[in-house]
């Protein structure tokens, strides 16, 4: 049996099996590969938002004066560099099927943490670690209780949610203002780039995290556990993949997200205040949710999530030029984005077996 | 081990039946495992604080045919986390979340209040009674809206409703134009701090609506169905359950019940911020439900339970600058209240903590 497929002369000859592709056997031409190639369904999503994203943007610089320049596009990367590294912390609960309501008040903590130590005289690099080091055990304490205690991500985050939003009125009432000089020059540090534009470091440490939080979803084995969890954790228990280490990783990973999104706030806003932050959980799951990553998990990419950023970013950029429009239609059309992508989302997970 | 567990003669009073667990539950066991024990607990360890810290805490007094005191005080307050809790209590019931409900209060608010301050006799009655009507059908109509995302489109409740608590608020302050409106209508500041039969109004609207749903929960199937929906809507379905409609009517009824809630705060202050009316209220309602025993699971639910954590919550918000620590401190305290309740009710920890004390038991016992 095996050796009559093995002493088989080929057709084909030296150019081996056929292509599964092109039935006639004909090698296809670049250009009809070009021509027919259709992208895997797992992209839809990102591509969408992609489209979306330039969409609005040509859309905004056909109407508005100056908005098709190149700086705001950089400044809309300055001005939501704390929520897309959110959202990288965001779309990694949200890939295994969870959800983290703290990260909003663990920004708030972050900053609040900052603010403090810098005016107790701490050197800013110890305020980093320190800020770091919280927010990461926060993360990881939640991770603990979801995973040992079977507590739902939704319930024990909300704990988190509280004990972070308590610690900062523990520590302070009142906004702090940060003076530090360190600070100060980390904050308006920015790069240069050809023809007048430049890009503030905080977008570039959110671009670099993106790309860090992407290579280790789609290259190493924590990433395919991460979906693999999302996809069925029962089954990846069975497979004898490490869902405990993965499942409390993913959430130390949005602890440590946030608090460092809390520090580029801190950069933002040079000040640390109990009130920051307030929704902006909603505003982290709006853009991943946007970015076209599956709310039931095992979907998803980052990339996603920083399109969806972006997009969120374009409309407040949309309703500040418009001038006529009043801030209240910014949630609106988040809302309403949301919904779009929840319901088409849901029509398409309903089509597959 | 646990085999020859029984034959100690510490245990033979327990039952003989015992062979996969420790013990068959004592009756003392069995009454520490009663659903309602620990929020009650809970809340007369609350109560005993504040007695100690202002011993005439618990005096109630009769002034003008109105009944006046801390603790009348702090069941007026929990009137709204009441309304919503009782809401929330059937919708987690069927396995859902709504957590659009503090946005929908926002806008019953908002709506209630720019009527009333269009209407041309801004002082009348039935100004304030037309007004209230309408928010609260309003109100009513997101149920529907969340009702259908979820019911019909198939949505998970917490990202259906996700949609309306992100925009919700938005859409109160389109109805106020953004202004914090302040409204000059005696009846509607009733709502609030009005009195009838020496009690609060706002607390009778909560008991008569946590009164109707019990008895219509309890007394009818209704409750049994929806516990069967929150166990398996599919199955309950192919049983002959209309999952559909009874998981859209929870909705709605959650929406009708944030209205009602959201008009009781505006009232209060007589007036509306269409941003922080009703803010994380839907949180402090999931709160209540959790600390009364109902499972976030769904399948059963227990809304004496979930009224005595509504009290828990209000008395605690109170306790906090009582004994004097700063007020926005009672996040620290809620989110230990969060935790310790999942703890006891995690069937793991319960677990862990048993095996603990029987292990501890057993070294007694053999040495």
């Amino acid at each position: 049996m095996s050796t009559a497929t093995v002493t088989r002369p080929g057709p084909g000859g030296p150019s081996g099996p056929a292509a599964p592709g092109s039935p006639s056997g004909r090698p296809r031409s670049a250009w009809e590969r070009v021509r027919t190639y259709t992208p895997s369904s797992r992209y839809l999503p990102v591509i969408t938002t992609a489209a979306l994203f330039v969409g609005m943007f040509s859309v905004g610089g056909a109407r508005y004066e100056g908005f098709a320049d190149p700086q705001v596009f950089l400044s809309l990367l300055l001005d939501n560099s704390f929520l897309i590294v959110l959202a990288v912390g965001m779309t990694f609960v949200i890939l295994t099927g969870g959800i983290d309501l703290s990260v909003g008040s663990n920004v708030a903590l972050s900053t609040v943490i900052a603010a403090k130590t810098l005016e107790m005289g701490w050197s800013p690099y110890l305020t980093v670690v320190a800020v770091l080091v919280t927010g990461t055990v926060l993360g990881t304490a939640m991770g603990l209780l979801i995973h040992y205690f079977d507590i739902q991500p939704f319930i024990a985050t909300l704990a988190g949610m509280f004990l972070a939003r308590g610690l900062c009125y523990l520590i302070s009432v009142d906004s702090i203002p940060i003076s530090d000089e360190t600070f100060q020059t980390w904050a308006f540090a920015s790069v240069d780039l050809p023809g007048g534009y430049y890009v503030g470091w905080t977008s570039i440490v959110a671009l670099a995290t993106v790309a860090i939080a992407a290579l280790v979803l789609a290259r190493t084995r924590f990433g395919r556990t991460v979906y693999a969890i999302g996809g069925n954790e029962s089954s990846a228990l069975l497979m004898g993949l490490r869902v405990a280490s993965t499942k409390v990783g993913v959430y130390a990973i949005s602890g440590f997200c946030a608090a460092f999104a809390g520090l580029l706030f801190a950069l933002y806003t040079l000040s640390g205040y109990s009130l920051n932050a307030v929704g902006m959980e909603l505003d982290a799951i709006a853009a991943v949710v946007i970015g076209g990553t599956l709310l039931t998990g095992g979907r998803g990419f980052v990339i996603g999530s920083l399109l969806g950023v972006l997009v969120l970013g374009v409309i407040q950029t949309f309703i500040s030029f418009d001038g006529t429009l009043s801030s209240w239609w910014t949630r609106i059309s988040i809302g309403l984005l949301v919904l779009v992508f929840v319901v088409v989302q849901r029509f398409m997970t309903r089509r597959q077996p | 081990m646990s085999d020859t567990l029984p034959k100690v003669p510490d245990t033979a009073s327990a039952p003989p039946s015992a062979g996969d667990g420790p013990a068959r539950p004592s009756p003392l066991a069995r009454a520490l495992a009663h659903p309602l024990l620990w929020p009650v607990l809970a809340l007369v360890v609350l109560l005993a604080v504040n007695v100690a810290a202002q011993p005439g805490f618990l005096e109630v007094r009769l002034q003008d045919g109105h009944l006046f005191g801390s603790v009348i005080d702090i069941l007026r307050n929990s009137a709204p986390i009441m309304l919503v809790a009782t809401g929330m209590t059937l919708v987690i019931a069927t396995r859902g979340i709504d957590l659009s409900v503090g946005a929908i209060a926002a806008i019953a608010g908002a709506i209630a209040c720019t009527q009333i301050v269009g209407a041309a006799d801004q002082g009348a009655a039935s100004v304030a009674i037309i007004a209230s009507t309408t928010a609260v059908a309003a109100c009513v109509l997101l149920g529907l809206w969340n009702g259908f995302l979820v019911a019909v489109l198939g949505i998970q409740p917490i990202i259906a409703t996700l949609v309306l608590m992100v925009a919700g608020r938005g859409l109160a302050m389109l109805v106020t134009d953004g202004q914090i409106t302040t409204v000059n209508n005696d009846t509607f500041s009733d709502l609030a701090s009005g009195f009838v039969l020496t009690l609060p109004i706002a607390l009778i609207i909560a008991l008569v609506v946590f009164g109707l749903t019990a008895v219509l929960t309890r007394r009818t199937a209704l409750g049994m169905l929806i516990e069967a929906v929150g166990i398996n809507p599919e199955a309950s379905r192919l049983a002959g359950v209309r999952s559909r409609t009874i998981i859209w009517t929870v909705y709605v009824f959650a929406g009708f019940c944030a209205g009602v809630a959201g008009l009781i705060i505006a009232a209060n202050t007589s007036s509306v911020n269409a941003n922080s009316l009703g803010l994380w209220i839907e949180l402090d309602a999931i709160l209540a439900v959790v600390i009364g025993g109902t499972s976030l699971a769904g399948g059963r639910f227990s809304l004496a339970g979930t009224l005595v954590g509504a009290v828990f919550i209000a008395t605690l918000a109170r306790t906090i600058p009582t004994i004097g620590i700063p007020s926005e401190a009672n996040y620290l305290f809620k989110a230990v209240v969060v935790v310790l309740v999942c703890l006891l009710q995690s069937p793991k920890a319960r677990a862990a903590i048993g095996s603990l004390l029987t292990a501890r038991h057993s070294k007694g016992a053999t040495s």
